[in-house]
């Protein structure tokens, strides 16, 4: 049996796998980094829009400081996250860009004088000072008090990916590529490395570590429409669950956005709404309106999510042979408004869907037979425009993850988690735009330090027979997956399930539907144990790779329906039609899901209090919906007597935004990262 | 009813001592929008679940899945069957990559090569305080690193590349794109004459035959005939002065 061994193993190539890794080298560990596939390839590439960081640099910017990103990561986490960690992140997050900057990354920058843009609709000339000529630039984003979303044109998330990837090289980081992790090795509640199949030669290698961490990424691939790419399975976190020792935070909450294009799931940015482009029935009527006269189109992502949905259920979305839909209309904003300022947009549209989405001449007007004459508010049909773009809600980001402490440890000793695969938990129940590839590059310095300094320290106290026991183990599953005399096909199953988790675990949950959907999914599950894998190879095996994850997507699936089922309210993105108001007395805690026992065919569930009595902003309305949509925790007031009281004094001692911020919640940092930010105006005031 | 497509796509596994490389067709019946991503996926599910190629974003981002199409080296997330007006469209691995099994290719080992060649980072020697405001570049030098930058390292520019056949050590303009990227970054304070040693020779600049199949195919649009010769003409300056 083949054992590599090494001080810290890292599994996942993306931004955060791949920071942590350099912090490993810093301190001169020997670290290895497992990647599905070549590093430069995963996930984090896709994110265009780009990375939350109160920098203040630009006119639109100014005055924007930690404090500000803090409320709102707060705000849109519904209350669910650990604020001690929003604070960890909003400090180091200029620090995180500035580095980047350093390491290469083109952030796009600031000219100075007068250049135009739209704000709410209409055109305005921004006009930026001399002296700020040549720093990083910020774009608004949504739910943001400043903008603050600094970005590399449309492509920021490719640039961070890079220029981290360069510096492992630089740091000498040792990467191995097409290796997928299918166990870990632990012993007495401790990890000591993993259980690694090449997907090449589909040889199984023990890689045995002082300390692990998991960058894995998101599980969007359990539902059949998402953003995702096809490696965010879930599996690397699934793993974990099957120790029987970590415990996954949060599953049920998982983000959906309105727009994202029918078939490919690739997202029509929110910029096209912004912009003035509207959304249509198969009518081609203006729904949004009659459901939310107020901010139409632009109503907050998870409302305009639900809309259309509600609307499709009525029977009123499009047909076509990838399901029912709406359409996005951005023709209307004329051809050259598309081909100038939403030429990705326009590009994506025309490859993906072979839709120009400039073309506002007819198609058809059979999508106006069978319209219903009786309902005026829905506005008047319109026949059908070449130019429209298909669209439907999505599944786009995973909020929930493995379960760790503010430094990335999980509940197994030795295994740490970072970035999206994680539930540290910046997030909440509510993921704010720009504030993902942020958290995946922070996590990956801050975390990644704390694993470091974990892996110098940690000894490498288990007994060879036991990584064998366990290399063995992973031998014998994959023999049993080839060689059983099951009847199942891992695609029925994988499909069927990913079905479930779009129709009943979706934007919309109910009691009744949830309860059907995780009867369901363990019958999925039990039925898994008896796939049948046609081709025997062992080697390079696209079908036995997929049943082996298959069984393990089912566990994620089963996770994310339980907690749903049980978790009897509506917070962020996670929506109860049966139990709409946000319940803070008996619901302001983290889901634990862990499965300590293989044989069991559900997760088991546990909750993990909030405690508000530490938290810097107290629980309150979020700014949406119906006011006073939520239940009051008991101990609410309080603690807002208390913040109050707190507040007074420190304003009375003449103490500024950091000392107050110290004594309402103070929360641990490595002092290289809990070090102030300098910001332009600071140095201004200072000269 | 669409029309009926086969696709037609090599198979062929070199590790196996049976395996001959052959095609193999499957018939689909083409839908509205279909890609070359949906199309193997189909085939996969219900056709030949053996049949191995790479998909990561299926969003035309991450480069995974460049792969022959009809001859052509081009990202098969980013193509669609519609595209083609014959019913048959045929599938090979790119040429100069190490054949992993039927259309995958290994362009990773291949990419951390080159990438470990142009010492692919930005060099220099100061200590960074990042407390403080980062220090200004100007917003035209940023767009143009960023033009370079955008290369998503797929391969085709290398699969397209005639010099890249007859010389195995060949950097590619994939390489020779990285190098120009660094060498306009303010961040990097090597000098021509440092990137000299890295790519003034054969298997660099000046083994380049200017074939230029690497402009035609690249999926990004990136402006490499122009970024080559700008490369090629700094590179012989130096060598010269030498």
């Amino acid at each position: 049996m083949k054992v590599v061994y090494c001080d810290a193993l890292v599994v996942g190539g993306g931004l955060a796998g791949l920071r942590a890794s350099i912090a490993c080298r810093q301190v001169g560990l020997d670290v290895i980094v497992l990647s599905l596939v070549p590093v430069r390839r995963s996930h984090s590439a896709a994110a265009q829009g780009g990375m939350q960081a109160s920098l203040g640099n630009a006119k639109m910017s100014e005055g924007d400081n930690e404090d500000l990103h803090f409320l709102d990561t707060v705000k849109g986490s519904d209350w669910g996250c650990d604020q001690q960690v929003a604070r960890m992140f909003v400090t180091t997050a200029p620090k995180a860009i500035r580095e980047l900057a350093n390491w290469g990354v083109p952030w796009t920058r600031i000219k100075k004088g007068d250049r135009p843009a739209v704000i709410n609709g209409e055109h305005v000339t921004i006009t930026e000072r001399e002296d700020r000529h040549g720093y990083i630039l910020s774009r608004d984003f949504g739910g943001t008090k400043k903008w603050r979303t600094c970005f590399t044109a449309d492509a920021t998330g490719h640039t961070m990916l890079y220029a981290v990837a360069n510096e492992a090289l630089h740091h000498k980081v040792k990467i191995e590529d097409r290796k997928e992790m299918i166990a870990l090795i632990h012993h007495g509640g401790k990890c000591y490395g993993a259980v690694v199949r090449d997907l090449i030669t589909g040889e199984i290698v023990g890689y045995v570590s002082k300390g692990t961490l998991l960058a894995t990424g998101g599980y969007g691939r359990v539902y059949k429409h998402t953003t995702n790419a096809v490696i965010c399975d879930g599996v690397g976190i699934a793993t974990a669950l099957e120790t029987g020792v970590a415990k996954l935070g949060n599953m049920e909450a998982v983000q959906f956005h309105p727009t994202a294009l029918v078939p490919s799931g690739i997202l029509m940015t929110e910029g096209c709404r912004g912009d003035g482009g509207i959304l249509r029935d198969k009518f081609g009527r203006r729904f949004m309106p009659a459901y939310e006269p107020e901010k139409k189109e632009l109503a907050s992502r998870d409302v305009v999510s639900r809309r259309i949905l509600e609307h499709i259920k009525r029977g009123y979305g499009a047909n076509s042979p990838y399901g029912d839909h709406v359409w996005l209309d951005i023709a209307i904003l004329g051809r050259a408004h598309v081909e100038k300022n939403l030429r990705d947009v326009h590009e994506i549209a025309e490859t993906f869907a072979g839709v120009d989405a400039a073309d506002d001449s007819l198609e058809t007007e059979e999508n106006l037979k069978g319209m219903p004459t009786d309902e005026p508010d829905f506005g008047p049909g319109a026949p059908k425009q070449k130019g429209w773009v298909p669209i439907k809600p999505m599944q786009h980001y995973s909020m929930g993850g493995l379960r760790t402490d503010y430094k990335g440890h999980s509940h197994l000793k030795g295994l740490f988690c970072a970035g999206e695969a994680a539930c540290w938990d910046l997030h909440g129940f509510n993921r704010l735009g720009g504030n993902s590839v942020s958290e995946a590059v922070v996590a990956g310095m801050i975390i990644g330090d704390y694993f470091a300094a974990y892996c110098k320290s940690a000894e490498l106290d288990i007994s060879t027979h036991i990584v064998e026991q366990f290399i063995q183990k992973s031998h014998e599953h994959i023999q049993e997956l080839l060689h059983n005399d099951g009847k199942e096909n891992v695609y029925e199953i994988r499909e069927r399930m990913r079905e479930i988790m779009d129709e009943k675990v979706g934007v919309f949950r109910e009691g009744h539907t949830l309860e059907a959907a995780v009867n369901e999914l363990e019958e999925l599950y039990k039925r898994s144990k008896h796939i049948h894998v046609k081709n025997k190879k062992t080697h390079n095996n696209p079908e036995l790779e997929d049943a082996y994850r298959t069984q393990k997507m089912l566990k994620i699936a089963l996770c994310i329906a339980k907690g749903a089922l049980d978790r009897t309210e509506s917070r962020g993105a996670h929506t109860r039609l049966d139990h709409p108001k946000r319940d803070d007395a008996n619901w302001l805690n983290r889901t634990l899901a862990s499965w300590p026992d293989p044989n069991q065919t559900l997760p088991t569930l546990e909750y993990e209090p909030l405690d508000i009595m530490k938290m810097e902003l107290s629980p309150d309305f979020r700014g949406y919906g119906a006011k006073g949509n939520f239940i009051p925790h008991p101990l609410k007031e309080q603690r807002d007597a208390e913040i109050k009281e707190i507040t007074e004094r420190i304003q009375a001692q003449g103490g500024d935004r950091y000392d107050l911020q110290e004594a309402l919640m103070p929360f641990d940092l490595q002092p290289k990262y809990k070090a102030r930010n300098v910001r332009l105006d600071d140095q201004r005031q200072g000269e | 009813m669409g029309r009926q497509i086969t696709i037609r796509a090599l198979k062929f596994d070199p590790q196996s001592a049976v395996s001959k490389p052959h095609f193999k067709d499957y018939q689909l019946e083409e839908i509205p929008s279909m890609t070359l991503f949906i199309a193997l996926g189909m085939i996969r599910e219900q056709l030949d679940p053996d049949l191995s190629f790479d998909f990561v974003c299926r969003a035309g981002i991450c480069g995974s899945c460049a792969m022959m199409i009809n001859g052509r080296p081009r990202l098969a997330c980013k193509t669609l069957t519609s595209s083609f007006s014959e019913n048959v469209i045929t599938l090979m691995p790119m040429p100069s990559f190490p054949l992993i099994k039927d259309l995958s290719v290994n362009t990773g080992e291949w990419f951390a090569g080159m990438n470990a060649r142009v010492e692919s980072w930005a060099h220099h020697k100061k200590e960074v305080d990042i407390t403080k405001p980062e220090e200004r570049v100007d917003p035209d030098e940023a767009q143009s690193v960023f033009e370079l930058d955008r290369c998503i390292e797929c391969g085709c520019c290398i699969a397209a590349c005639g010099t890249k056949l007859m010389r195995e050590n060949f950097i590619g303009a994939a390489g020779m794109n990285r190098a120009m990227r660094f060498l306009i970054d303010s961040h990097d304070e090597r000098s021509d004459d440092d990137f000299y040693e890295l790519v003034g020779d054969d298997d660099g600049v000046f083994g380049c035959m200017s074939l230029i199949g690497c402009h035609d195919t690249c999926p990004k649009q990136i402006p490499l005939q122009g970024t080559l010769a700008q490369l090629r003409n700094k590179m012989v300056k130096v060598g010269k002065a030498r």
